[in-house]
């Protein structure tokens, strides 16, 4: 398992995110600048939180358009996987590598507190490790209203593609998604902060299940970088 | 062309005639117009402590812990392993006020920057806020504004905003308080300090523009206000968080080069205060170009890019030949950077501005020897002690303490931290509304317990009472949670000291302070003093906010309010006299507020809560509430809560003094939660060590059960705590089951 963590002016959860994957992967991860047109070579790029560009026209939509960010479409494009959290969901939709958008939360507020999740879907590679009955992982954000028309929502529905749901709403979310996956699964962009839920002493581990299913499903596949 | 110095000028300025005599004879000659706003600045309340410089020398600074006391930009405490804390508490009152997001907002900008300019990354933030009545006009705006500029800024800059106080008062209503906590760990041989050295150094700007916003705001926030100042909107500075972000990260960065000399963040008074503290600082001059200054707008006078506040803003002294390291650095960041002066050692401020020097001032005596005033006081008022068998209670102690449990001032504060990215950093191991705020220092085992604790009406009733029970109660919410208490930094909201009567109220409190810091080893070691809260001419309560730090060696040494289990024993520790005076029952449920405040005994103080930790470390005690507002009965119910289970309490020892017993306000109290089976040998323990302590009941079911009282269930305890702030600010979805 080899995995990146990018950086853009403003994410704030970058270290958190590299802290936490090197926890669930024993070994180090790469950190890469925005301006950086190529990635290592890596199985795994995360988007972290933040307010990447002060979150300044819309959540993202500057990230988006970083040198970085053609780099990792090609990766995506070879297959490797993408997780992007909070901002890095926003970072995300705004680059068209997952449908949908996160808009202001129907309460108007910044909302930070532990959530409780259904694992909507157990099947995929960032999910296979869960089990059953939800699970609690942080929120931490003023725009993770998801929202995504009715044709889109059909067949996220239909292909299992949404990974999470809230059993508590914070943020207005339609279906109550909290994290969905690009078509072949290789995607997964979610409002909620696994990297948040990996250490004991911070009130849940439920985070950890989804780096172990990533390892898991990247297996051997990654070698030694 | 000499200025004509008027009354009028001079007023604007907020200088006296006797202060501009003293500058005349400084100089030997009349000041220019740059000249008259840099003194005006830098001899304003705000700046040059001049009210309060002769009484602040009482507090004690020093302990072997403390690297660095006040006269920095933030106390430097040591805890171990080559890492230091660096911290510090600023007020943000008046500007909040006027403009409560921007207000609050540029105070967590201002306090940040005074921790990472010493080399610290900051790890986390409290706010202690102060609001007035809320049925006063304003008051849900204000308190809105001011919780969405702190969380607008602090989730930005990605610091945990982990703690602090709310609490609501009419004599509050014209004039908010916003003190805002910093904290930051930095590595004990990297600590930054601000004192130019060097000559031929240059002097190199960063961050963000300079603009026209915040002129004079340092002179505004040393005035009185008057409802009218509201149209002092203009002189409110906005935050760029995002900027902030940069500015810490490429900071940080630049520090590890090595090629910083000294550096200064540009705060109240921008780059007058800047360039003169770190000249001063160094025994040094400075020969700035204003030409060079990045602007946001053109046509700015050499007054107003002297006297700016713009936010996000930093100067520095680099080693002579690595600016292009700066530069490089800054441009990585995409933040403005430029030289605009060289180190000299005249002694001398000389500004050059369109090809003519505007300013030629000595340093030393502009930065250090502002006018200093031993302001005269007047007796206070002495406080008639309540007489606790007097109080006859309205409502039996289950209702009251629901009505409590409601109040304002003791109600959850959950609708403000939720906005408020209280995890970030993903260190926060206890987090808001449960006491001290825990945050785990970055990939080590310790832990620093953070604490803001001031109680204005005691304040207002006994102000050295007051004071030493602010010091005494952030000592005790430290060793509660199992940290051994460091150092504090505070906060000395007061109104007008030309008052006898309010200078009278600051010198006692700070002498309260003082004796309480002395006899707990908790020294003072950074600070800020805010005067003139008063809007036409009514003072806000006297409030010394106090901001403490404690450390914890080891995270699995902390004690968490909430591990309490159905089964354990409850024992309260110290000495319960039923004191009624000044308590939040008399005001809350008999709607009096007076009387004398609790007394502080700091003997007693020390020897429970050397007790207390004694018994931690000895592996006895599962939880701890220290006992403070509403008495022993709100501390069961805060403890029962937390831990999500009943308990079964002994009624009261005398059945006509019982309202003292559950809401008496007696100090050096704490509630010990203990195994059954370490019960007797804590009590065993306390006789000998010569505490009191008795055993009170046992945890388990759903209810608290006050003695002989009908039970209250758990769900009636946080409906009324999580109630009243949602309901108040019309909505109904806060309260959770």
């Amino acid at each position: 398992m080899r995995a990146a963590v990018v950086t853009f002016p403003g994410s704030n959860c970058d270290r958190d995110l590299v802290v936490a994957m090197e926890a669930c992967f024993g070994r180090p991860v790469a950190r890469v600048w925005h301006a950086d047109s190529e990635l290592p070579p890596v199985d795994l790029v995360g988007l972290p939180g933040g307010f990447s560009w002060g979150d300044y026209l819309r959540c993202g939509a500057i990230a988006a358009r970083a040198p970085i960010m053609a780099a990792v479409r090609r990766h995506a494009e070879r297959g490797g996987y993408v997780l992007g959290i909070c901002n890095g969901f926003q970072i995300l939709t705004e680059a068209g590598l997952l449908p949908g958008a996160l808009v202001r939360n129907a309460g108007l507020r910044f909302v930070c507190r532990p959530v409780r999740l259904l694992v909507a879907n157990r099947n995929s590679a960032f999910t296979s490790a869960y089990g059953e009955g939800p699970v609690t992982i942080p929120v931490a954000h003023h725009d993770g209203n998801y929202v995504i028309d009715r044709e889109g929502l059909a067949r996220l529905e239909g292909e299992g593609r949404i990974a999470f749901r809230y059993l508590d709403n914070p943020n207005g979310s339609v279906a109550d998604i909290a994290g969905v996956l690009d078509p072949r699964g290789r995607i997964l962009g979610m409002m909620p902060h696994p990297e948040r839920a990996v250490d004991p002493l911070l009130g849940s581990e439920d985070g950890k299940p989804l780096f172990a299913s990533v390892l898991a499903a990247i297996g051997g596949r990654g070698g030694s970088p | 062309m000499t200025l004509a110095i008027t009354d009028e000028l001079l007023a604007r300025h907020k200088l006296s005639r006797s202060e501009h005599a003293e500058i005349v004879r400084i100089l030997g000659r009349e000041p220019n117009l740059v000249e008259l706003g840099i003194f005006s600045v830098m001899w304003s309340e705000h700046c040059s402590y001049k009210s309060s410089k002769i009484h602040l020398k009482k507090f004690p600074t020093a302990a072997p812990w403390v690297v660095c006391g006040p006269g920095e930009n933030a106390g430097v405490v040591d805890i171990g392993d080559g890492l230091v804390a660096v911290f510090k508490m600023e007020s943000h009152n008046h500007p909040s006020f006027i403009e409560p997001y921007q207000g609050a907002a540029t105070g967590v900008g201002g306090i940040l920057r005074d921790v990472f300019t010493m080399g610290a990354r900051p790890v986390a933030l409290l706010d202690a806020l102060r609001f007035g009545d809320p049925k006063a006009p304003r008051m849900r705006h204000l308190v809105s504004g001011v919780v969405a500029g702190i969380g607008g800024y602090g989730n930005c800059v990605g610091v945990p905003t982990v703690g602090g106080e709310c609490t609501f008062h009419p004599a509050y209503d014209g004039n908010i308080l916003v003190n805002v906590m910093c904290v930051g760990i930095a590595r004990a041989d990297r600590v930054f300090y601000a004192r130019a050295a060097g000559v031929g150094n240059p002097v190199v700007y960063i961050g963000a523009k300079t603009g026209r916003d915040g002129i004079h705001g340092a002179t505004m926030a040393s005035a009185e206000f008057s409802e009218a100042d509201r149209s002092l909107r203009p002189t409110v500075q906005v935050g760029d968080p995002f900027t902030e972000k940069l500015l810490i990260e490429a900071c940080l960065e630049l520090m590890e080069t090595g090629c910083i000399v000294a550096i200064q963040d540009m705060g109240a008074a921008g780059l007058t205060s800047s360039s003169f503290e770190m000249a001063a600082r160094g025994g040094t001059g400075i020969e700035l170009d204003l030409d060079a200054v990045p602007l946001r707008e053109a046509g700015m006078t050499a007054y107003e890019i002297m006297l700016s506040e713009s936010q996000e803003r930093m100067l520095l002294v680099a080693a002579a030949g690595r600016e292009e390291e700066a530069f490089r650095v800054c441009r990585k960041w995409g933040l403005d950077v430029a030289v605009v002066g060289r180190v000299t050692d005249t002694g001398r401020m000389v500004i050059r501005h369109r090809g003519q020097v505007v300013a030629d001032l000595p340093v030393a005596p502009v930065s250090g020897a502002s006018p200093v005033y031993d302001r005269p006081t007047a007796p206070l008022p002495r406080p008639v002690p309540v007489v606790a068998e007097a109080i006859r209670a309205p409502l039996d102690p289950p209702q009251a303490l629901l009505r409590l449990l409601g109040s304002p001032d003791l109600s959850s504060k959950r609708w403000i931290f939720e906005q408020y990215d209280w995890l970030v950093g993903a260190d926060t191991i206890l987090p808001p509304g449960l006491g001290a705020a825990v945050v785990r220092v970055h990939g080590t085992r310790k832990a620093l317990a953070l604490t803001t604790d001031c109680t204005p009406r005691y304040c207002a009733a006994d102000p050295r009472t007051g004071g030493m029970q602010a010091v005494a109660e952030a000592w005790r919410n430290l060793v509660a949670v199992g940290a051994r208490p460091l150092a504090i930094t505070d906060c000395l909201n007061f109104g007008n000291p030309e008052r006898p009567a309010i200078m009278a109220q600051l010198v006692a409190a700070i002498e309260g302070m003082a004796e309480a810091c002395r006899a707990l080893d908790f020294p003072v070691v950074s600070g800020n003093v805010s005067l003139y809260n008063e809007t036409d001419g009514r003072a806000i309560l006297p409030t010394p906010q106090v901001g403490g730090l404690g450390l914890i060696e080891d995270v699995a040494r902390l004690v968490r309010p909430d591990a309490a289990r159905a089964g354990d024993r409850l024992l309260l520790v110290g000495e319960s006299t039923g004191w009624l005076g000044a308590s939040l029952f008399l005001r809350e449920i008999l709607g009096r507020e007076e009387g004398a405040p609790p007394p502080v005994d700091l003997v007693v103080e020390r020897r429970n809560g050397a007790f207390v930790s004694d018994q931690m470390r000895a592996g006895r005690v599962r939880a701890c509430q220290d006992l403070a507002d509403g008495g022993l009965a709100v501390a069961l119910a805060e403890l029962c809560l937390s831990a999500g289970t009943g308990a079964t309490v002994d009624p009261a020892p005398s059945a006509e003094a019982e309202t003292g017993w559950w809401f008496g306000e007696d100090q050096g109290r704490y509630l010990l939660v203990v195994p059954a089976d370490h019960a007797a040998e804590l009590l065993a323990a306390a006789a000998a060590a010569g505490v009191l302590a008795r055993a009170i009941g046992t945890l388990g079911g759903d209810a608290l059960t006050l003695g002989r009282h009908p039970p209250i269930s758990l769900r009636a305890m946080q409906r009324a705590r999580e109630g009243w702030l949602p309901a108040w600010m019309g909505e109904t979805s806060g309260a959770k089951g």
